[in-house]
């Protein structure tokens, strides 16, 4: 297929047929999107509750909306990338979706494209919505300066593409969609205990840290409260400082590691489908 | 080139396909002209729908060599699927938008798409058009999986087991339907476990059971129909039943009248329905033993 035969109309782009895809998968959420609403609540919930709940008991000097913003962040944004992605793809493999899609001269590519394009559209939502909360019922202070909008950026950017892309790779895990819930919600649940999210890092056991560490959720958090808290609060963390170029190499890395999985485990058709 | 290619749309020798062991696919030769209708007819289990994923390229297979448009489907390039249109047996989900919207996103996908009123009007869902996928009925949710098999404008469409599960209503106006998509020049090969869909619509059909080809032919002729012999049968003197089958029903009936006055008790002459061929072809009959003819 070097050569193109006259008279033969050149296959639309993947770039185009991605944005075409962007746009089906955002509207085809909007259009049902109760089913996720859960999942994109969850954070806020929390925010809304841990807010009053936690006032004035946070063991530290931070009230308790600004305490729980950075980490229910980061969590908020492994939930629409890694936990959505990981049981929607099931459910499109299980559906038939993939099958019907894997029969058309769609490039692979463009299904990519067309995820993505959702995760950063539910990804940027979550965080106004977050903040929404955070500012207007408890008065939260937002990022202070360029620096600290830009640390939040980049960490936005870098932790949501290596947890969509865990995501796609934790699809081919599940047997079917049935399972996939169970298997997605349950270490994502278990990182979010360790990563800082809920309970400071100071207050677990050194090992636990250790291994929370080598998951990007604990860098998001991490990241996160570098952006929002004020500077002397690096004191909380457990290495005394933000550790920024630790965070952004573990989730470079996981960038890499997120790429290579989904491209080894890839799969269009179910087991049974042969 | 692919697009160049000018001979058989279809062209498999020798295709096999075992799944832990058993053959699904036992040695299947098969081609198929441009324009024709083609019908794969047999019992659920025959091998059906594996040959038919082989052919679109969403199987591979043991044995054996396969040429859809030229080209072998195992490796099939986005331009070939751009010229192959499938409609899956089982339901495969669609974009949970209205009608319009979802052909008019996967038509995106092709070089030379369809235009969406054609396609709507091509598969009776104009009306339908700014439903919702999820209003649909069953009937008319087959309807739009057609329409998305055939956005693209392919040369050739495969139908595995389209009209199950459908009433008699529903299963004519989808065989007008598919019949419109061939006289617009579509190549369309069908897999069926209705014999009377296989009649109405394909001008050659294939029987297979087992993985294998029984008999191949035009529907008339199917399983030498044409030329099966005619049982003639009648009361003997003793009330017992006897039969003859023949080439010859008029000189059997002839010779009946000589032996007997007046009317010959219990006279049938039959000849084989295309339902019979067919359940005798697939063994669901199994035929007595043939009686050489013998006159009475």
């Amino acid at each position: 297929m070097t050569t193109m035969t006259t008279g033969e109309r050149p296959l639309p782009g993947p770039l185009r047929i991605g944005l075409s895809r962007a746009w089906l998968e955002v509207r085809e959420f909007t259009r049902h999107w109760e089913s996720v609403a859960f999942t994109f609540a969850l954070p806020a919930l929390i925010l809304l509750l841990f807010g009053t709940i936690f006032d004035g008991a946070t063991g530290t000097e931070i009230p308790a909306a600004d305490f729980y913003l950075p980490g229910l962040i980061a969590m908020g944004l492994m939930s629409v990338s890694f936990q959505n992605l990981a049981i929607a793809i099931t459910l499109e493999r299980d559906n038939g979706t993939l099958r019907r899609l894997r029969g058309t001269p769609m490039p692979p590519s463009a299904y990519f494209v067309g995820k993505t394009a959702l995760v950063f559209v539910l990804a940027l939502g979550q965080v106004a919505v977050l903040l929404a909360i955070a500012v207007g019922v408890y008065g939260a202070d937002l990022p202070a300066g360029p620096k600290a909008w830009a640390t939040m950026a980049w960490v936005f950017v870098l932790g949501t593409i290596a947890c969509s892309l865990l995501g796609i790779a934790f699809s081919s895990l599940a047997r079917s969609a049935k399972s996939a819930s169970a298997i997605v919600i349950v270490p994502f649940l278990a990182l979010q205990f360790t990563s800082g999210v809920f309970v400071p890092l100071m207050v677990l056991p050194d090992w636990l840290v250790n291994v929370a560490s080598l998951f990007p959720l604990k860098w998001m958090a991490q990241g996160m409260r570098a952006a929002f808290y004020p500077a002397e609060a690096a004191a909380l963390e457990p290495g005394g400082s933000w550790d920024l170029t630790t965070a952004g190499a573990v989730l470079g890395v996981w960038c890499v590691v997120g790429l290579a999985l989904t491209l080894a485990t890839f799969r269009w058709k179910t087991g049974k489908d042969g | 080139m692919e697009t160049e290619h000018r001979g058989p749309v279809v062209e498999v020798r020798g295709l096999r396909k075992e799944y832990g062991g058993r053959p699904a696919v036992d040695g299947l030769d098969l081609t198929i002209a441009r324009g024709e209708v083609f019908a794969l007819l047999g019992p659920n289990g025959a091998g059906k729908s594996t040959t038919t994923e082989i052919l679109t390229g969403f199987r591979t297979r043991d044995a054996g060599t396969v040429r859809v448009l030229g080209a072998d489907p195992g490796q099939a390039t986005r331009r070939w699927r751009s010229r192959v249109g499938v409609v899956w047996q089982n339901e495969t989900e669609v974009p949970q938008l209205t009608v319009s919207a979802v052909v008019r996103h996967f038509a995106g996908y092709y070089p030379r798409s369809r235009d969406m009123d054609e396609v709507l009007a091509l598969t009776g869902l104009a009306e339908r058009s700014d439903a919702l996928v999820a209003a649909l009925s069953g009937g008319q949710r087959r309807r739009l999986d057609v329409a998305l098999g055939i956005v693209g404008r392919p040369e050739v469409l495969f139908l595995d087991e389209p009209t199950t599960g459908f009433d008699p209503g529903a299963r004519r106006d989808f065989w007008r339907m598919v019949r419109g998509l061939a006289e617009d020049g579509t190549t369309i090969v069908l897999t069926t476990h209705y014999l009377e869909e296989a009649e109405a619509l394909a001008d050659r059909v294939c029987v297979i059971t087992e993985g294998r080809i029984r008999s191949e032919g035009t529907p008339a002729s199917l399983g030498g129909r044409s030329r099966a012999r005619t049982v003639v049968t009648w009361l003997d003197e003793n009330g017992e039943r006897r039969d003859v089958r023949t080439d010859e029903p008029t000189r059997v009936v002839r010779d009946l009248m000589e032996t007997h006055t007046g009317e010959i008790p219990g006279l049938t002459v039959h000849r084989p329905t295309l339902e019979e061929t067919y359940l005798g072809l697939i063994g669901a009959d199994t035929p007595t033993t043939e009686p050489t003819e013998v006159p009475a």
